[in-house]
């Protein structure tokens, strides 16, 4: 396990790919949507520990405020700013039932689409899809979409590894949701 | 509605809130009018509208306002109704403009409020009384130290009066920074199926921290911070916890005084992470002492978390300043909004601490808030049953033991109760702010 270091996750780089069209290979892009949805499958099926394996040693997660989606985390405030000894404690602290907005846990599902994806350089591969994610839970379904911004690398098990995942929601606010309790 | 909410019974002791005043929408009726109509409400922070003709947006009390700066730099509070027909004169949530203008009919008004413009304005003839079309203003708007605030009474105690001791515990927020204090982009806005006056009670709860954020602790245990030491006593924890004061007018506040030198970052703060770090914040540490003496500068850096009755809680954990207030749509619903509010000028390491440290716990997606979420709406739903089950307990320290007391939310309860129905009931006289003891004790700074 890392020690906890003060936090700001390295800056994201420029994710956005709505100026490249075109660029997006179709069997990059077919990698790395598999690569997604094996994601995906995971956060749902509650496998937290497997889709921590997923990240880098030197990696961020990252929820920027509804009202600050562009925001800077060394100057903004965001919903979530994990590096990776947050991110640990924060998925072995889900897996507990002292995590109790989680305990037990509440039922999910991930709708990932429009993924585009291209080779960014220095073994870097940089993705932009939108979901959609809904979490059951006490008679309540709450809906939370948006777009995910991610900076993967090839490697490992699952074809990839992620330096920085970022969830940018298509939210003005929280609410009624009124919290993040599961991973986004 | 039932006669009385309350159980206020110093000899046995006990404490105790009728459950109804958590669901009926009677209840929540009277809080409109009897205490969000009468009460200094939190509109903003004077950062949040730096230069000249910024503007945000943001509902306070249930109704539309804006706050602007206008061409002269003074902080203004408007209604965002337009005086024409009622439409928002500003849309957005914030920005900067010379005129705000209403897209109804094109009425255009300047940040100080003024109508400077009106479509075909000579068919209103010479007698329109144009002067007095201005944007509407809460009766009462008053700040102190940055903080803005409204009134929605025309009569009533000015702010400073209202505020009381508050002022003091205000003071040791304002005072971080001899460049002043700022909130940051980026606001928490988010809400709780619950009532509202479950998260005042929440809002500086000691008691339900070893459980309710058992996996928070574990966090902080776990980045290398020492709680071990904490069965010594408080002087090695480097923390010492004050027992809650009543600074009268329903406000209360929880606090801690540092009392390790500067070696732990609040009660609640993870380990520094190099001694480089460590040593920035001793280094701020004695600027500040510099500045105003070391007792003040130790409760400073001791932490508190502050209620401003009704709904405005000042949350200084010193790893991080969060600004919250909420507001109940329903009896069983509220929205909230909360700010991180920051040193200017502060260092970068200890800038990158906080950041990385606030959310940990604060937030609807850290650590520690989704959990409060979850038990604060789950007893809501218990209060269904509030003909069977009718009562809450806040009893806790009632005996004068101050460890982990409720003696905060007793505050807010007795208040609360007295403007509901008239019923005032004597306050604990063992909490009561002292100002020789509670008070600000530093020469020349006292008048400030």
């Amino acid at each position: 396990m890392s020690t906890g270091s003060p936090g700001p996750a390295p800056s994201p780089p420029e994710p956005v790919l709505g100026a490249t069209v075109g660029s997006s290979s179709p069997e990059l892009r077919a990698a790395v949507e598999e690569f997604l949805y094996h994601e995906a499958d995971l956060l749902d099926s509650w496998r937290l520990d497997e889709w921590l394996a997923l990240f880098t040693e030197e990696c961020s997660y990252l929820i920027p405020a509804t009202d600050r989606p562009d925001g800077d985390p060394f100057r903004d405030l965001f919903l979530v700013q994990d590096d990776r000894f947050l991110l640990e404690q924060r998925v072995e602290s889900l897996m507990t039932k002292t995590a109790w907005a989680e305990s037990p846990h509440s039922t999910t599902r991930r709708l990932i689409g429009n993924v585009r994806a291209i080779n960014a350089g220095d073994g870097a591969v940089a993705v932009q899809a939108n979901f959609i994610v809904t979490r059951a839970r006490q008679s309540t379904v709450d809906t939370y979409p948006g777009r995910y911004e991610m900076l993967l690398e090839a490697g490992g098990p699952a074809g990839f590894r992620i330096r920085m995942r970022k969830a940018v929601l298509a939210l003005e606010e929280l609410r009624p949701h009124g919290r993040i309790s599961i991973i986004l | 509605m039932v006669d009385s909410f309350i159980i206020d019974d110093r000899e046995t002791p006990r404490f105790r809130v009728h459950r109804s005043s958590m669901v009926d929408p009677d209840v929540l009726a009277r809080e409109r009018a009897a205490i969000f109509d009468t009460c200094w409400l939190y509109v903003g922070h004077e950062s949040e509208v730096a230069s000249p003709h910024d503007f945000r947006t943001r509902r306070v009390g249930g109704r539309p306002v804006i706050m602007t700066r206008d061409a002269g730099g003074q902080v203004r509070v408007f209604v965002n109704s337009c005086p024409h027909r009622g439409m928002a004169v500003e849309t957005r949530s914030e920005g900067n403009g010379r005129f705000l203008k209403c897209f109804y009919h094109g009425w255009s008004f300047d940040t100080a409020g003024n109508l400077v413009a009106m479509p075909d304005d000579e068919a209103y003839g010479p007698n329109f009384d144009r002067q007095n079309m201005c944007l509407p203003r809460p009766p009462r708007v008053e700040s102190y130290r940055g903080f803005v605030f409204c009134n929605w009474s025309p009569t009533g105690p000015d702010l400073a009066t209202y505020l009381g001791h508050s002022r003091t515990m205000i003071d040791l927020v304002a005072d971080q920074s001899e460049h002043g204090m700022s909130v940051i982009g980026g606001t928490h806005l988010y809400s709780m199926r619950a009532n509202w006056k479950l998260l005042v009670e929440n809002s500086f709860d000691a008691y339900h921290a070893m459980t309710t954020h058992q996996r928070y602790i574990e966090m902080i245990k776990a980045s290398g911070r020492d709680f071990s030491r904490r069965q010594q006593g408080p002087a090695a924890a480097g923390v010492a916890r004050r027992g809650p004061l009543d600074l009268g007018n329903g406000h209360a506040v929880t606090g801690s005084v540092d009392t390790s030198g500067g070696e732990v970052m609040g009660a609640l703060g993870r380990a520094f992470p190099d001694e480089e770090t460590r040593a920035r914040h001793k280094a701020r540490r004695a600027r500040l002492i510099e500045l105003y003496g070391e007792e003040w500068t130790n409760r400073m850096l001791g932490g508190r978390n502050h209620l401003i009755f009704p709904n405005l809680f000042i949350i200084d954990l010193v790893m991080g300043c969060t600004i919250r207030t909420f507001y109940p749509d329903e009896p069983d619903y509220m929205e909230i909004t909360a700010w991180q509010l920051v040193p200017n000028g502060e260092d970068e390491r200890l800038r990158q601490l906080r950041m990385g440290n606030f959310l940990t716990f604060w937030g609807p997606a850290g650590l520690a808030t989704p959990d409060d979420v979850e038990a604060l709406e789950r007893c809501q739903k218990g209060f269904a049953a509030h003909a069977a089950a009718p009562w809450n307990d806040l009893s806790r320290g009632m005996n004068g033991n101050p460890i982990n007391s409720e003696a905060q939310m007793r505050v807010f309860w007795r208040r609360w109760n007295e403007l509901m129905t008239g019923e005032a009931l004597p306050p604990e006289p063992d909490v009561l702010f002292d100002p020789a003891r509670d008070g600000r004790r530093i020469a020349g700074l006292a008048a400030r």
